[in-house]
């Protein structure tokens, strides 16, 4: 009798609702969706390693608030903008008072002290309009992790109201900058997807090029100077340690990891020619997969691990090719004007980032089958797309023209919501990580 | 009310690992003993001839007149000024046999980066083969690719790029 009302709610949170508010992501951000997120209350302020939970309550509000203002498809009135709510209204929701706000949906919640040193994070997302609760979730995280609860959070409420997969939950992997442009020092560096968090990794002692997660996120693979012989290393970010790849001695660069995490596909340059090859990421023999005369380079893997695109000069210029993950059946994709390089195939499948070069460097997508190509972003040198872990955002960098000052931007699938990424130093190389478990 | 939801959210919850109480790394650990880093690759005025020492790197300058040769945009073929360079670098060579170079593949900005480190290998090794076809040993001829990460001219026009598009021979100090 207890337990039977409880199980209708979360029953009828879970049902698809034709009639509920939406989100609509084909046009980009033609019209944001109000949405009100006041500062989340606490049944008893506790002091936490990471606060007290009062002030927690704000602080996870406001991520929430970045999140969605960030994507681009949401307008937030944030803590700054709409009057905090009681412990008690958080699963009564005063709509009377929101829907006076202009506000179409609403994300309240709670930050609560666990007796064994946990946070709950509530979150519950109600449709203003229609009196509705459209989603709840509770997470519990250490005190120190409350910055994930909030990702979660927006998550839960992004992916409601959009039908998008999750991506705030996410960290990135970049290169950071400084120094002159004729000895920039660089460093690799790992953040959350919004810049919080963020540490460095290497020294900058080596020049260190394309960092790249590992599925499991539990490793790194990059490009290292070390010793001047530039050549491919896994850095494993819980020991620390670092390890070759390939123990030989030509140019290995241009790593990525398969989807299984199992293989490493890299270049070598051997004698001034290029091609590409992948070795078991436990060690092993490099497997050569492109032969022919030329660069060869840029490998990135499809999601299911059956495919990889590359760029090749083959023809004269670098141009898109997809091959099998053996190297069988290589077919060129791009055919428009201008080169076109650093091919990453998008988490969803359906789609090709690159960069292409013609007069400027410009960010675009095309289909796998190298239709459809859309250009997304204009200026003099924006180079080196990653993908969202929904493939609904592109991260990549921006280089100044003479300076040669690089900086982290992002934009939207479809060539709006263009914003920089805020980094401590200038950035190169982003490489956005799977989502968080 | 709120107390019975707050136990279902407890029950309903995620339970987050602790991964982001990772123990914060600095430094990566030490990598293996690297030859000594070669300096900046322009040549200095060379000094009086007198204080010149055989087969250094100042008596290379002086002799072979420059350590650098230029390429076009996106190619990597020794042309004809290139030709004359290398075959004094060659000539320099074989009149100091004990010496052992290291070939520097460099671009301008204007390539990605990692076609760019391809494209500086290409030039480095398009140096080196022609110092092996004028008699040098390969085997002391190592090459290495910066692709675009050490421009010598900071500009962003015609004329920066072209002296970044070089390779540059670098014989010990």
């Amino acid at each position: 009798m207890k337990r039977l009302p409880l199980f209708a709610i979360l029953i009828s949170a879970a049902l698809p609702a034709a009639a509920q508010i939406r989100v609509d992501i084909s046009g980009g951000i033609s019209a944001p969706m109000p949405i009100a997120i006041p500062a989340m209350p606490t049944p008893v302020v506790v002091n936490t390693a990471a606060g007290a939970t009062g002030a927690l309550g704000r602080q996870v509000a406001d991520v929430v608030t970045n999140d969605l203002k960030n994507s681009g498809l949401f307008a937030p009135l944030g803590p700054n903008a709409v009057q905090a709510v009681p412990f008690n209204r958080v699963t009564t929701p005063d709509y009377p008072y929101w829907g006076g706000t202009g506000a179409q949906a609403l994300v309240q919640g709670f930050v609560q002290a666990n007796g064994d040193g946990t946070l709950t994070v509530g979150c519950y997302l109600y449709d203003i309009v229609g009196h509705n609760e459209m989603a709840r979730q509770g997470f519990v995280v250490a005190p120190a992790a409350w910055r994930r609860a909030a990702h979660k959070c927006a998550d839960t409420v992004y992916t409601r109201l959009t039908g998008e997969g999750a991506y705030f939950d996410s960290r990135v992997v970049y290169v950071s900058e400084t120094g002159p442009k004729t000895r920039r020092i660089k460093r690799l560096a790992i953040m959350d997807q919004d810049g919080a968090g963020h540490r460095f990794i290497t020294n900058g002692q080596n020049i260190v090029l394309t960092p790249r997660f590992a599925p499991n996120q539990q490793a790194i693979v990059y490009m290292s100077f070390v010793g001047l012989r530039p050549r491919v290393y896994v850095y494993n970010v819980g020991s620390g340690t670092q390890r070759l790849v390939v123990d030989q001695p030509n140019m290995t660069f241009a790593p990525r990891f398969s989807p299984d995490g199992r293989y490493v596909v890299f270049s070598m340059a051997v004698g001034g020619n290029t091609d590409i090859y992948r070795v078991p990421v436990s060690g092993g023999a490099p497997q050569r997969l492109t032969t022919a005369p030329g660069i060869d380079t840029g490998a990135s893997y499809s999601p299911d691990g059956a495919r990889i695109v590359f760029e090749s000069d083959r023809s004269g210029s670098q141009q898109i090719y997809t091959m099998n993950a053996d190297g069988s059946n290589q077919q060129r994709i791009s055919f428009g004007g201008g080169r076109y390089a650093t091919p990453v195939w998008s988490p969803r499948g359906d789609q090709i980032a690159f960069t292409k070069i013609e007069g400027g460097f410009r960010i675009g997508i095309m289909s796998p089958g190298g239709g459809g190509e859309k250009i997304l972003t204009n200026a003099w040198q924006d180079e080196g797309p990653s993908w969202s872990p929904n493939g609904r955002v592109i991260m990549f960098f921006r280089t100044a023209q003479g300076s040669g000052k690089a900086d982290l931007w992002s934009v939207d699938l479809t060539g709006v919501n263009e914003r920089p990424v805020p980094t401590p130093l200038d950035g190169s190389d982003p490489a956005w990580g799977p989502l968080m478990p | 009310m709120s107390n019975t939801t707050t136990k279902l959210l407890i029950t309903a919850a995620l339970i987050m690992t602790a991964g982001c109480a990772k123990k914060k790394v600095e430094d990566l650990p030490p990598p293996p003993p690297a030859p000594s880093a070669p300096a900046a690759p322009e040549a200095a005025p060379p000094p009086p001839t007198s204080s010149i020492v055989p087969g250094s790197r100042a008596d290379f300058l002086q002799q072979a007149g420059t350590d650098t040769i230029h390429f076009g945009t996106d190619l990597y073929d020794i042309d004809a000024e290139a030709t004359g360079i290398l075959a004094k670098q060659a000539q320099w060579l074989a009149q100091n046999p004990n010496v052992r170079v290291t070939i520097e593949g460099h671009c301008d900005e204007r390539g990605t980066r990692e076609y760019n480190l391809a494209l500086g290998d290409r030039r480095a090794n398009a140096a080196k083969n022609y110092l092996v076809s004028n008699g040098v040993a390969t085997s002391r001829i190592s090459t290495i690719s910066y692709g675009k990460e050490r421009p010598v001219a900071q500009g962003s026009d015609e004329a920066s790029w072209a002296q970044n598009r070089r390779a540059v021979t670098v014989v010990p100090e």
